[in-house]
């Protein structure tokens, strides 16, 4: 199948009537999304594309008369917390935050809610989840027609630090004949809903998943985190095989080795959450790492495909 | 953004964290005239946004005003890091009975804020960790919920703590943890954080860093330290080339420039997008031997003078031989705009397009509309079958080759053939 998203999700978008939201909205409908309302504070009563415009996130429940599955968060950084909060409170359980430069303590209170209500937050910073030729939700892929180029349908998970790399791993992997079951952009940001860590589980339960590709920057620990929950879930503990164990193998690549250079300290590039902060955090030290834990990291995308096939080829 | 030593200070005195009586002073004078007030000895600590201070003689005792004086004339004048003092701070020599380390930092896996204590203050607190797990006590506390005394009385316990210290340092490490939150930092220290031979604690230094994003909401906290809207507290000077392109950027909304060329100084611009494939982009340059100019991104999607913009400055970079235009592959931005103000730039500067343009590669939407205009102009692009580890390489290729009088031969030959 996929995760998080499939073919009778239904979600809303916060935010739909500013200009990016309303080129989202047309491009997941076209896609086979299906968006139940959208909210903009004060314009109920207008509609997107067909969709109906509430004032509140209850607004759209009552209409409904039905909780939809999701919400795509695309306001100003000043008003996202309070959306969010606010999808989380009427029970919606997956809100996909495409808004950058929130302050990473608005995220984490987010965050801390949702894990009280059992909800799940992907992003902020991010394009969103894609389920090749059945749905997404965000602007990951472009318009439909675009994201239908890139994106195939077939068996390997992408998550990325990196919206736009999302779209070129998966075209990558298109092009080599590797279709893939469910591509989530994460976020580039220091702090984020759903780690590698925490979406792995998922992908692990998937049955149409069989090998998965990461996107990785320096900065952070998420990397670090992935290797730990690889080791507490296989090796020792739950060999291949094993009821439980970790079966899927992982492709990562690393960009912005660049950073690693001495002038480069206390620089942030590209994301928020690039910025290196100690000896854990730089490309050298993740790939090292990464590596001893049995996941290969590539220099090049046009790699991917290749080791991609080699791993599915040994575990199969 | 980082807060210097003598505003990281006022900042845990409002959160009600005792201070010495220091003074803080731009002028030699003015260090002097403080030093009388404090009538004592005193230490003279020069005020930069940067660390090893100590180990550069930006820190130093004196036992006279005249002294203090002589040292702060000194510390003024002195560069640390690449880094020249804003003033400096002059200090109350404490009698000090213990010194110990607090600080909240964010833990991103946990997603929750730490608290951070330790009864070996006054040395990097790394290193104490490194060196004397069992000196460490940490502890998380809620984004939601209300913090209470129990839990920072919990992580001092934790290194053994007890008594009336234990009772005196609780309330510094929770003001600590509710001004870390109250005003959004990314970090809270207080190292070190001093005991008195009287028993009282004071904060004897303190690095504060307040998350950039927040800013605007914390305006009047800044306002009152005296810190503009426009003093952003890089790690270095910004250059020319970065506030160009920063200025370029803010006056048209269209699409999202930038551009840093801090530890660059090779012969490739780039004119690269966005965050991710930037990254992706600079080290297939590096890695196949390419020496990058710059480092940017295009992200959106920017208007023709905007991308000509950008263009325009990565090209009157010196050093810079040709520029390579690449993007992963793109939703929204117009690819046919992109080329047309790449191209402009080449042509505001008389430089052959053809010539100075070393490959473009941006796969998109509307890339058939770029491919026609690339076309007129002899530029060399492709689309997504090519990777964009191979477009970086294409374009260092072509960097040396021109370095090459040989082949720079040739190319005219061609070019006139």
């Amino acid at each position: 199948m996929s995760i998080l998203l499939t073919e009778s999700t239904t979600f809303i978008v916060q935010g739909i009537t500013g200009r990016e939201a309303v080129n989202l909205t047309r491009e997941c409908l076209d896609f086979g999304s299906k968006i139940v309302g959208g909210v903009t504070p004060g314009r109920k009563g207008r509609d997107v594309h067909g969709v109906p415009v509430f004032d509140t996130v209850g607004q759209v429940v009552e209409a409904n008369g039905a909780i939809p599955d999701g919400s795509v968060v695309t306001v100003p950084p000043a008003f996202t917390k309070d959306a969010v909060l606010e999808a989380i409170e009427a029970g919606v359980k997956l809100v996909v935050i495409v808004t950058e430069r929130i302050p990473r303590r608005d995220v984490a209170q987010m965050v801390e809610l949702a894990n009280m209500r059992e909800a799940r937050i992907i992003g902020p910073n991010c394009l969103g989840i894609m389920v090749p030729g059945v749905a997404k939700m965000g602007g990951i892929g472009g318009p439909a027609k675009d994201a239908a180029k890139a994106y195939t349908p077939g068996s390997v998970g992408i998550m990325s630090r990196s919206g736009g790399m999302t779209t070129e791993i998966a075209s990558t992997l298109t092009a080599a004949g590797l279709g893939q079951s469910t591509a989530v952009s994460i976020g580039g940001d220091a702090i984020i809903g759903s780690t590698y860590a925490e979406l792995m589980p998922l992908f692990e339960a998937d049955d149409q998943t069989e090998a998965i590709v990461i996107y990785t920057e320096p900065g952070g620990r998420m990397e670090a985190q992935l290797v730990e929950w690889r080791e507490t879930n296989q090796g020792a503990q739950r060999p291949v095989g094993a009821a439980g164990a970790a079966r899927l193998p992982i492709v990562a690549f690393m960009a912005g080795r660049f950073m690693d250079d001495e002038e480069m300290k206390g620089m942030s590039f590209g994301h928020a959450g690039t910025i290196v902060e100690g000896k854990e955090d730089t490309a050298t030290e993740k790939i090292a790492r990464l590596e001893s834990a049995g996941i290969p990291v590539v220099e090049r995308i046009d790699e991917i495909p290749d080791v991609v096939r080699d791993k599915l080829g040994v575990t199969a | 953004m980082r807060f210097y030593e003598y505003e990281s200070r006022q900042i845990v005195e409002r959160a009600g964290v005792p201070v010495t009586q220091y003074g803080y002073a731009k002028t030699a004078d003015e260090a002097r005239a403080a030093a009388e007030r404090i009538a004592g000895p005193v230490v003279i600590k020069s005020q930069v946004l940067t660390g090893g201070r100590m180990k550069a003689g930006g820190v130093k005792f004196a036992d006279t005003p005249d002294e203090a004086a002589a040292h702060a004339a000194e510390i003024l004048e002195l560069e640390i890091n690449g880094h020249m003092p804003r003033g400096v701070l002059v200090d109350p020599k404490a009698e000090v009975a213990q010194e110990y380390y607090a600080g909240i930092v964010w833990d991103p896996t946990q997603k929750q804020p730490m608290m951070l204590f330790s009864d070996m203050g006054g040395i990097d607190i790394e290193q104490v960790a490194e060196e004397h797990p069992d000196h460490v006590g940490r502890g998380h506390f809620s984004n939601l919920l209300p913090f209470s005394d129990f839990q920072a009385k919990q992580v001092i316990a934790s290194v053994g703590m007890t008594g009336r210290e234990l009772n005196r340092a609780t309330p510094v490490l929770t003001r600590l943890a509710r001004m870390f939150a109250d005003y959004d930092m990314t970090l809270a220290e207080i190292n070190p954080l001093a005991r008195l031979e009287d028993g009282s604690f004071v904060a004897l230094d303190a690095h504060m860093e307040m998350e950039d994003e927040a800013r605007p909401r914390h305006r009047k906290l800044l306002e009152e330290l005296g810190i503009s809207e426009d003093d952003d507290r890089e790690a270095y000077e910004p250059s020319d080339f970065e506030r160009n392109v920063a200025a370029i950027d803010s006056a048209d909304h269209r699409g999202v420039i930038q551009g840093k060329d801090h530890g660059f100084e090779g012969n490739i611009g780039l004119v690269i997008g966005a965050g991710g494939g930037s990254l992706t982009l600079t080290d297939a340059v590096r890695n196949q031997g390419g020496r990058p100019a710059n480092y940017s991104e295009i992200g959106g999607n920017p208007s023709v003078s905007k991308a000509c913009g950008l263009a325009k400055q990565v090209l009157q970079k010196d050093g810079v031989e040709k520029i390579a235009v690449m993007m992963s592959i793109v939703s929204n931005t117009r690819v046919d705009i992109v080329a047309r103000g790449v191209i402009k730039a080449c042509l505001e500067l008389d430089r052959d397009p053809g010539e100075t343009i070393a490959i473009f590669r941006i796969p998109g939407a509307w890339e058939e509309e770029g491919f026609k205009i690339l076309d007129r102009y002899g530029i060399e692009y492709c689309d997504r079958s090519v990777s964009m580890w191979e477009a970086a390489g294409r374009a260092v290729a072509k960097v040396q080759g021109s370095a090459d009088p040989d082949a720079s031969g040739r190319e005219a030959e061609e070019a006139s053939g």
